[in-house]
């Protein structure tokens, strides 16, 4: 079985995020990036499939040729082979998607993980509109996944619960944290990744539909007010949540 | 003339509350923008159906088919033909975890654009410029869709339902089929009785400073006072003394509650991505340069094994 996993290339989480001089823009200045962290789970997730019932496993990333670092590190970890979509402009998710579902179709992927979210724009919709192009089975927000002949049984995080859900190949799965522990590379992993050729192709084109207006800082809030330094403040908040706020 | 159309969740027979925001939201733009403006449900029973009415929706149509009482790959089937046949060009979701999942989903079948998580919408020579937060809050983007048909999907407690009015919906029952769905829901495990931080409208939340698990009987104790949901930070969750679903924050959940109380909790950025849009947020920390101040409105600088005792004192005089 051919096993395939939708990577991005995204700002460290712990990045301070300014706008571009454009006002469209994020300003790229001292940014790092990093594998985005669901797409670890994602990668992780490959790996045990593979292990388990053997196959071949690709990772795919479309952006610049920055994106060969988070592709590298895929292989790092034991993926067998990776394609970077060529790409430099903005795309929107639906274009990003019509480019990935191309590139599953050509390797002729049956099992696609994708993370839950991109930590960039926080869209949280590639896997889903990939899936559907493809006119794959989906499940979002996965935190079990199990595969026996051609039947997947999922576990999906709901608000104030978990669904159980069955469905069967050909599937797109997107991984949330708690689905996998993803393991850390190895240093021979780390050295057979350096060797391997990272497949160049040009990303499929379409049309943007998202069209970015601009791009802002969220309002700055003003500090709030230290209501006291004791227990002597309690009786005062509580008053001022329920007379001023009035949200108690 | 355009059509809007808000999809109306139900989880056990019951309308979810953002569903009701939805409605609102539509009816407003569809004032705005001199359109007509319906709603659609999938279900089987669903309890007050009729009630959208007092959000100034005049129509709902409900899809109808036991078979529809769970989430399941035919809702994709369903919302898509329907809007297909009926010409619709506005579509409403909340991003609820069934709208974030099905959303994405339709607007790929319908090849249109998609706006996820809006937390405004404004009229601008007759376009709609949604909102929405990127980076984790610590950008905003404003967007354009060009497409014919636009989705925009509205994160839970941001939009205001308003008060409804005693209008009732005229309801047309469409009985659907249903084949067999590919993907389908078989079960839901609910946590017992426990309110989730996602659709909670007030949150108590504990950090690092509680020292240990056992002490969470007192956020929870609090919690149930002010009929809240517990929330945890992530260094909480890994530590394992409390689970996954409870965390609050950039890799756990986005929250907007009525009233958010930080209690031991710093304020890392990768948090407060997951709060920061709560209406009122207050502080409890022994460290007065701790960064959750500089995002609380009301904050008390203090060991909170002081404060947490006193403090469920003070809300259960306030109950009697
Ligand atoms: C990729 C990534 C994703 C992340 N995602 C999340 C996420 O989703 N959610 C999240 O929360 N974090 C997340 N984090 C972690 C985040 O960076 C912080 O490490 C975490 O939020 C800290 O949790 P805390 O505030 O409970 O602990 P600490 O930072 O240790 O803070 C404990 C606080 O308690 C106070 N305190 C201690 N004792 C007392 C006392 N007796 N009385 C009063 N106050 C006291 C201290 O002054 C301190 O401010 C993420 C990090 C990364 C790198
Ligand atoms: N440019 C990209 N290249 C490859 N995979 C991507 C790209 N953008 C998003 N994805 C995948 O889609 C998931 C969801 O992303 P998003 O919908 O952008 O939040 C990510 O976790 C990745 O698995």
């Amino acid at each position: 079985m051919k096993i395939a996993v939708c990577v991005s290339h995204v700002p460290d989480t712990a990045s301070k995020i300014y706008i571009g001089s454009d006002g469209k823009s994020i300003d790229q200045t001292g940014l790092t990036y990093v594998v985005n962290p669901y797409d670890e789970f994602a990668i992780e997730e490959a790996l045990k499939t593979k292990e388990k019932f053997g196959g071949e496993t690709v990772a795919i990333s479309l952006g610049t040729d920055a994106n060969k670092e988070t592709l590298r590190k895929a292989l790092a970890m034991g993926i067998d082979n990776a394609v970077l979509l060529k790409d430099d402009k903005y795309r929107d998710s639906l274009s990003v998607a019509k480019a990935l579902a191309d590139e599953i179709k050509a390797q002729g992927a049956e099992l696609v993980f994708f993370g839950k979210q991109s930590v960039d724009f926080d869209n949280s919709v590639v896997g889903q509109l990939t899936a559907e192009l493809l006119g794959y089975n989906c499940v979002s927000v996965v935190v079990s996944f199990s595969l026996d002949g051609n039947k997947i049984t999922c576990e999906r995080e709901i608000e104030g619960g978990k669904e159980f859900i069955e469905t069967s190949l050909p599937a797109v799965i997107t991984a949330q944290k708690g689905l996998n522990e993803p393991r850390y590379a190895s240093l021979k992993g780390i050295m057979a990744a350096k060797k391997k050729v990272i497949i160049e192709k040009p990303a499929l084109q379409s049309e943007n539909f998202v069209e970015v207006i601009a791009m802002k800082r969220p309002p700055t809030k003003q500090a709030g007010r230290i209501i006291g330094t004791d227990v002597s403040a309690v009786p005062e908040l509580v008053k001022i949540l329920h007379e001023e706020a009035k949200v108690i | 003339m355009t059509k809007i159309l808000a999809f109306i969740e139900q989880r056990d027979g019951q309308i979810k509350k953002s569903s009701f925001e939805a409605a609102k939201t539509a009816f407003d733009l569809s004032q705005k923008l001199n359109a007509t403006v319906e709603a659609v449900c999938l279900g089987n029973e669903v309890n007050n159906i009729d009630a959208v009415g007092g959000f100034g929706i005049s129509k709902i149509n409900f899809l109808k088919n036991p078979a529809l009482e769970k989430y399941s790959s035919a809702y994709t089937d369903l919302v898509t033909d329907f809007i297909n046949q009926n010409n619709f060009d506005i579509i409403l979701f909340s991003a609820t975890s069934l709208g974030r999942d099905l959303s994405p989903k339709v607007s790929a079948r319908l090849n249109c654009g998609l706006a996820v998580d809006c937390i405004n919408l404004d009229i601008v020579e007759n376009n709609i410029i949604a909102t929405r937060p990127i980076f984790a809050g610590k950008a905003l983007l404003d967007l354009k869709l060009n497409s014919e048909k636009k989705i925009f999907v509205l994160r839970p407690n941001v939009f205001s339902a308003g008060t409804p009015n005693e209008n009732k919906a005229e309801v047309n029952t469409i009985n659907v089929e249903v084949s067999e769905p590919k993907v389908k829901v078989t079960e839901i495990s609910k946590s017992e009785g426990k309110l989730d931080v996602a659709e909670a409208d007030i949150i108590v939340s504990g950090g690092r400073g509680m020292k240990g698990p056992e002490n969470f009987k007192m956020i929870e104790e609090l919690a149930q006072l002010l009929g809240a949901a517990v929330g945890a930070s992530r260094a909480v969750v890994d530590a394992g003394w409390r689970p996954h679903s409870e965390q609050v924050g950039q890799t756990g959940k986005t929250v907007s509650p009525t009233l958010y109380i930080a209690i031991g909790i710093s304020g890392a950025i990768q948090h407060l991505a997951g709060m920061r849009s709560s209406k009122f947020i207050v502080a409890v920390n022994k460290d007065k340069d701790a960064p959750i101040f500089q995002s609380a409105d009301y904050g008390i600088v203090a060991d909170l094994f002081e404060i947490l005792p006193a403090l469920i004192e003070e809300i259960k005089k306030l109950k009697q």
